[in-house]
């Protein structure tokens, strides 16, 4: 009991990674019609956003100490952050809190990124196959991956979380369970939260909002609405910026969990469009539903008890339950008809 | 029997040009390469070898439509499945292709079987799981049999069935051979060549004939097909069969150019390579995706084998510090052209000494080239080279 317990949150946090890519896709996808295999792209770049941050606010001075040698008896270097001396203690807190913090940086470039991308060039591939808009987008994924592998190297580089979250809740005490029964690393409880309230908010952005509302008529029928003199696709580029918002930000959260390196966008894009299939094509709730559901049967597959009697089904999981989803249910869990098919 | 051999072989006037043209193009490799730089064997089997895949895949892609992203998983079967036949049988190359071929196929009749129910981007992601699928098994479980992260390769201690009935076991590693004759020099190239060529000459008769019409059918209104009273799933699928076919020989070729068989040709980036291949060449048309495949084929050999002081050569044109950047970026790109994952690049780099020490190397006659360092990004070449031709 309590290892499905430990296993059913251990999925939730790498679900939340999935439902996150998975809804801007869906987003794109929805919005634009564009299937965009430069999203995986996106989530790496928002990662590399904590990196930069991070590399930017640590950026320090060397001075010699003049009387103490080192070890080796070399003088001994002082390294300060030239944030700390800048603003002292308040310099060290940022430091701290960096990774959340790049979620400030995160949000305007990401933002940029995105819309300069769908202005730039996936606008031109509106009216193309959709066989076409993979490739253009795939190489554009390829470049991006390669600009970061020049600049920050190929290997991956790890990102601290703040120390107050380093550790495990003890999430069995809250549930009644005795101490230590049932415990969950802080910052994976963070990130699931963090998800869910991302996930919480594109919601309510698209419920609540007269923007919102323009942009569910447009994705149902856009024709009908750019007759009623409204400039949808404005609001279809801005929706794209927001996609690549929300897939930044889940990178940025998911640095401490998995060390950025440039293929980490590719690692998530296959998975992220098997989500994307297995919630139905054009659904956002099915995509968050599918992102849970899969990261949560993928972290029961890694249990020890059901490798040995299936051995291999960690690896496969996602993608079996991809090919068995899209056989029974043709468009997926919560897909409606007619979306992608010829 | 000769009337069946003049349906057989009757080809419209049209198609036995190209035919022979093709024929001449493919045959006249080593001399139209040498001033592209590209005329060592190494490379122009890959020419040939891809050629194949592309050709097969645009059976499936160019005629029905339907899109598959799995692909690799039929070049990596029968891969292995040749490795596996110059293990346990004989190292001629034919039953080892036959056998790759026919598993291949099998296979590509079990995926497809599933697959086919769905059509459009569906039906490219059902292809793309069921290749991950493979390619994941391939690493972990299936390590018995693919030898996992390693690679499949043959060992001095391999039983060689049908080989060691005849002839006693001889020192060092055996190479591939045709009829008990040992391929050396151009004579693998040769033999791909040949091999292309009777691919293309199937294909050839595929897209004239009713069967391709009827492909092609598909692809424009499966729906009309279907009412009109046809069975588009068998034709999708015996399309799909045959290019899961052509891969499979395609894998074949590549472990009999080199015997040795990795995952990493499974991977879904493999498949993305060919559907890049065909589109760059042109989708549905015969000759199309061939050309595409020698391009990509030519230009990533090519950038690879460039190091920093090729490109402040090619480049020095450009004003001194803009140079650095555009060597700088160029370099960025010719690295590893999908360059996604080390591994391979970092096992090909192992294994190249350890080919010498079995004193094979005819096959791999090419000029020495250089391997990225994925921790470092410098590139390098291996120690103890390639053999120089």
């Amino acid at each position: 009991m309590n290892a499905i317990l430990a296993q059913l949150l251990n999925g939730l946090d790498k679900g939340g990674a999935y439902a996150l890519i998975a809804l801007g896709l869906t987003l794109v996808f929805g919005t634009l019609g564009v299937v965009n295999f430069a999203h995986g792209a996106l989530f790496m770049l928002g990662a590399f956003c904590a990196v930069a941050f991070r590399q930017l606010i640590t950026l320090e001075t060397v001075t010699l100490d003049p009387e103490k040698l080192s070890p080796w008896g070399a003088p001994l270097e002082i390294r300060t952050p030239l944030a700390q001396s800048w603003f002292g203690d308040f310099g060290g807190v940022l430091i701290e809190y960096s990774v959340p913090l790049s979620i400030l940086l995160a949000i305007p470039v990401m933002a940029i990124i995105g819309i300069a991308m769908e202005r730039g060039i996936i606008k031109h591939f509106y009216k193309r196959s959709h066989a076409e808009q993979i490739l253009v987008t795939f190489g554009l994924a390829i470049v991006l991956q390669e600009l970061v592998k020049a600049i920050f190297g190929a290997n991956p580089i790890s990102q601290p979380m703040p120390s107050v979250l380093r550790g495990a809740a003890d999430v069995g005490v809250w549930l009644g369970m005795g101490p230590n029964v049932l415990t969950y690393p802080w910052w994976r409880l963070t990130y699931f939260l963090f998800a869910t309230a991302i996930i919480g908010a594109v919601f309510a952005f698209l419920r609540f909002t007269t923007f919102g509302l323009v942009v569910r008529a447009g994705m149902a029928d856009r024709e009908t609405v750019g007759l009623l003199g409204i400039n949808i696709a404005r609001r279809f580029t801005i929706m794209f910026g927001l996609a690549a918002v929300v897939a930044g930000l889940a990178g940025v959260m998911y640095t401490p969990l998995v060390p950025p390196n440039y293929h980490l966008g590719m690692d998530f894009l296959v998975l992220s469009f098997v989500v994307v299939v297995v919630g139905g094509m054009g659904s956002l709730p099915g995509a968050v539903a599918a992102g849970f559901l899969l990261g949560i049967l993928q972290s029961f597959a890694s249990m020890t008890e059901i490798k040995s009697i299936l051995p291999g089904i960690d690896q496969i999981i996602v993608y079996l339950t991809a090919v068995i989803v899209l056989l029974v249910r043709p468009r997926g869990l919560f897909g409606r008809r007619g979306v992608m098919e010829s | 029997m000769t009337m069946t051999a003049k349906t057989l072989f009757a080809m419209s006037r049209r198609d036995l040009i190209t035919l022979v043209i093709f024929t001449l193009v493919v045959l006249a490799m080593p001399m139209w390469l040498s001033p592209l730089g590209a005329a060592y064997p190494g490379l122009m089997q890959k020419f040939a070898i891809y050629a194949i895949f592309a050709l097969g895949f645009n059976i499936l892609f160019g005629l029905t439509g339907y899109l598959s992203f799995g692909h690799a998983a039929f070049l990596g079967v029968g891969s292995y499945t040749a490795v596996w036949s110059f293990k346990l049988l004989s190292m001629d190359v034919i039953p080892a292709i036959i056998f790759a071929v026919i598993l291949s196929g099998i296979f590509a009749l079990a995926i497809g079987y599933l697959s086919l129910r769905r059509t459009g981007i569906y039906f490219s992601i059902l292809t793309l799981a069921f290749a991950q699928m493979s390619y994941n098994l391939a690493y972990s479980v299936l390590t018995p049999i693919t030898n996992g992260e390693t690679s499949l390769q043959l060992n001095l201690r391999d039983p060689r069935v049908l080989d060691l009935a005849f002839a006693p076991r001889a020192p060092g590693l055996p190479s591939a051979s045709l009829f008990g004759h040992t391929f050396s020099g151009l004579e693998a190239f040769y033999f791909c060549a040949v091999v292309l060529l009777i691919a293309f000459f199937i294909a050839q008769k595929i897209f004239s004939s009713p069967f391709g019409m009827m492909l092609r059918a598909i692809k424009s209104n499966q729906t009309r097909m279907n009412y009109a009273g046809f069975n588009t799933r068998s034709y999708a699928m015996t399309a799909f069969v045959i290019s899961g076919m052509y891969a499979g020989l395609a894998g074949s070729l590549l472990a009999i150019t080199d015997p040795l068989a990795g995952a990493e040709r499974m991977q879904w980036t493999a498949s993305g390579e060919v559907v890049l291949m065909t589109i760059l060449g042109g989708v549905g048309t015969l000759i199309g995706p061939v050309i595409g495949a020698w391009l990509i084929k030519y230009f990533e050999n090519i950038f690879s084998a460039f190091n920093d002081s090729a490109l402040h050569h090619f480049f020095g044109f450009v004003p001194d510090g803009l140079r650095e950047v555009v060597v700088a970026i160029r370099l960025q790109i010719c690295w590893r052209r999908l360059a996604i994952d080390p591994r391979p690049a970092v096992r090909a780099c192992r294994r190249v000494p350890a080919r010498r020490d079995h004193g094979r190397g005819s096959a791999y006659s090419r000029p020495v080239r250089q391997w990225p360092d994925p921790a470092t990004g410098h590139c390098f070449a291996p120690a103890g080279g390639g053999v120089t031709p």
